[in-house]
């Protein structure tokens, strides 16, 4: 069982020091990377010449189906479970974690992607229905090391505190601004409502957007 | 959740084929926002989807001849913005723009919506012998009813559930005499939408009239003078996305300032998309000023059953439906 950081007090000086050698960040990813390892070793390697493989094959324990898609860009070819949401596909498959589960029922936002330009919560999109059409996330709105107008103003105006809902509000925010849904406080909060911060950082995200709409549309 | 097979048709036709030819576990899916939610619930258990979503050709807004024809698959933003549905119809823009979130009404087609499942708390939670429910396991017993049921129906209840009808756009339609046309194995057929709902009785598992196979293939809406003087009134437990309380859709058909006919529908309230016929007749021929319309909205909630902690719910809705007659009859004048 890995060592949580509210119960780190109450463990005893070996454990602390161990704990103090690897963050539980790293004990994370050093177990998924196991994991991936494993599955590899059982998966068939991608054909010579598919545009890019996902990243990681997962064992397949359902119905499988073969999924072309584009990713930020980028093309992907995969097989999947059929039972696989696109968020899990993101995450789990393309090591895309900018994409955040939240509630995983469409109530908090914190998965919203945009699917052939209109934003989508990722959570209840069938990874199936993204056959042919394009998915941009969180990792693909910078312009290489230049962050969006959005994700600057989200900096500037201290739009989030533990910033966990923070990539669903920009990439719903960029796609409010598109939709030319900002003429107001109220429009804003209105078209934002999809997305919930359980921060309470909602002053500093409608002045973010209202600041972003002004720049993007200079753009 | 459980294994299904995923397929993708090119046409109506070949869908429908396709559902015929796999027969039991077969479910279209078009968006997919109720569907694959209550998968993962373990509520719904289809065993091959047949997705419609790719088809081609069913997404059309049609507004040019004596009816408003939206193909299904048009999504719930695609129909809400639409400039001949806002000027035309603002009940039914008023109904979509006013239900989920901007995300789920980029995914969520008019269709669909149309099959959208109750959110009682007690059908979506209840899987693995939590509750019992009569939707989810027939004959089990129901325990909304007498249990928390602030949210649950006043209209339309049953001993066996009261589970309200969740929908908003299925509420618009039901007050402009839409019909829904459906598509299956015995052909093509038009039907009121009002007539595609079941009332739960003693079998609340069935909650619509599609047969097997059939497929809802687009939303016919006739044009009506009374569309432009309409409006869809919604209260919530908080502002914005969130199911109703109770909603009203309302049309007004008006002459020399009096009512010719009003048109008056129910949601959040009601085990169907619910028409308050009662209340429209005692409007025929009326002067339409507060009194008017709240004493119309009380005789909508007329033969309301409240349970243990929703008898807010008749007075909370017959101000909605007052509100929402004021707001038309003011759509009227313009």
């Amino acid at each position: 069982m890995l060592p949580d950081d509210d119960a780190h007090d109450a463990l005893g000086p070996e454990m602390r020091d161990r704990c103090l050698a690897i963050t539980r960040r790293d004990t994370l990813k050093g177990g998924t990377a196991g994991a991936l390892a494993l599955a590899l070793a059982g998966a068939p390697a991608p054909a010579a010449g598919e545009p890019s493989a996902a990243a990681h094959p997962m064992p397949v324990n359902g119905e499988r189906l073969p999924i072309r898609t584009s990713v930020n860009g980028r093309p992907v070819a995969a097989e999947i479970d059929t039972r696989t949401s696109l968020l899990d596909f993101l995450r789990e498959r393309l090591d895309l974690t900018g994409t955040k589960k939240g509630c995983d029922h469409g109530q908090c936002g914190a998965c919203t992607v945009h699917l052939d330009g209109q934003r989508v919560v990722s959570c209840l999109t069938l990874a199936a229905k993204a056959e042919g059409r394009a998915v941009v996330t969180i990792e693909g709105v910078s312009d290489g090391d230049t962050l969006h107008p959005m994700q600057q103003a989200f900096i500037d105006h201290d739009a989030l505190q533990c910033g966990y809902c923070t990539p669903g509000q920009i990439m719903a925010a960029i796609a409010c601004v598109r939709e030319g849904h900002t003429g107001s406080r109220d429009e804003i909060r209105e078209y934002m409502s999809g997305n919930i911060c359980r921060c309470g950082a909602y002053v500093g995200i409608v002045a973010a957007i209202e600041d972003a709409a002004a720049r993007m549309e200079r753009i | 959740m459980r294994p299904f097979s995923f397929h993708r048709p090119a046409t109506p036709d070949e869908a429908i084929a396709l559902f015929e030819a796999i027969g039991e576990g077969a479910r279209f899916v078009a968006g997919g926002t109720t569907l694959f939610d209550l998968m993962k619930l373990d509520i719904e258990r289809p065993r091959h989807l047949i997705d419609v979503g790719a088809i081609r050709g069913l997404d059309g807004i049609d507004a040019d001849g004596d009816t408003l024809r939206i193909g299904a698959l048009a999504t719930m933003a695609a129909v809400a913005a639409h400039p001949a549905v806002l000027r035309d119809f603002p009940v039914l823009s008023e109904s979509l723009a006013r239900a989920a979130s901007p995300q789920l009404r980029n995914m969520a087609s008019v269709g669909g919506n149309l099959l959208q499942r109750t959110r009682c708390p007690y059908f979506r939670n209840g899987v693995g012998g939590a509750y019992p429910c009569n939707k989810r396991e027939p004959g089990s017993g129901c325990a909304a009813v007498e249990g928390l049921d602030r949210g649950q129906a006043v209209l339309g209840t049953s001993a066996a559930c009261n589970a309200v009808s969740p929908g908003d756009w299925p509420v618009a339609l039901v007050a402009m005499d839409a019909l829904v046309e459906l598509r299956g194995p015995l052909g093509q057929r038009l039907l009121p939408v009002e007539e595609f709902y079941r009332l739960p009785g003693d079998t609340p598992h069935e909650e619509f009239t599609l047969r097997p196979g059939e497929m809802i293939a687009a939303v016919v809406v006739p044009k009506v003078a009374a569309g432009r003087a309409s409006t869809y009134h919604k209260i919530r437990d908080r502002e914005s996305f969130s199911f109703a309380l109770a909603s009203a859709a309302v049309a007004l058909d008006m002459e020399g300032g009096r009512v010719r006919r009003a048109r008056i529908a129910l949601g959040g309230v009601a085990t169907k998309p619910w028409r308050a016929r009662e209340a429209e007749r005692l409007l025929a021929g009326m002067n339409l000023d507060v009194e008017t319309a709240l004493d119309a909205g009380r005789a909508a909630f007329a033969d309301a059953r409240p349970g243990r902690h929703n008898a807010f719910k008749p007075e909370l809705g017959a101000r909605v439906v007052a509100d929402a007659l004021l707001i038309a009859v003011e759509r009227s004048r313009a």
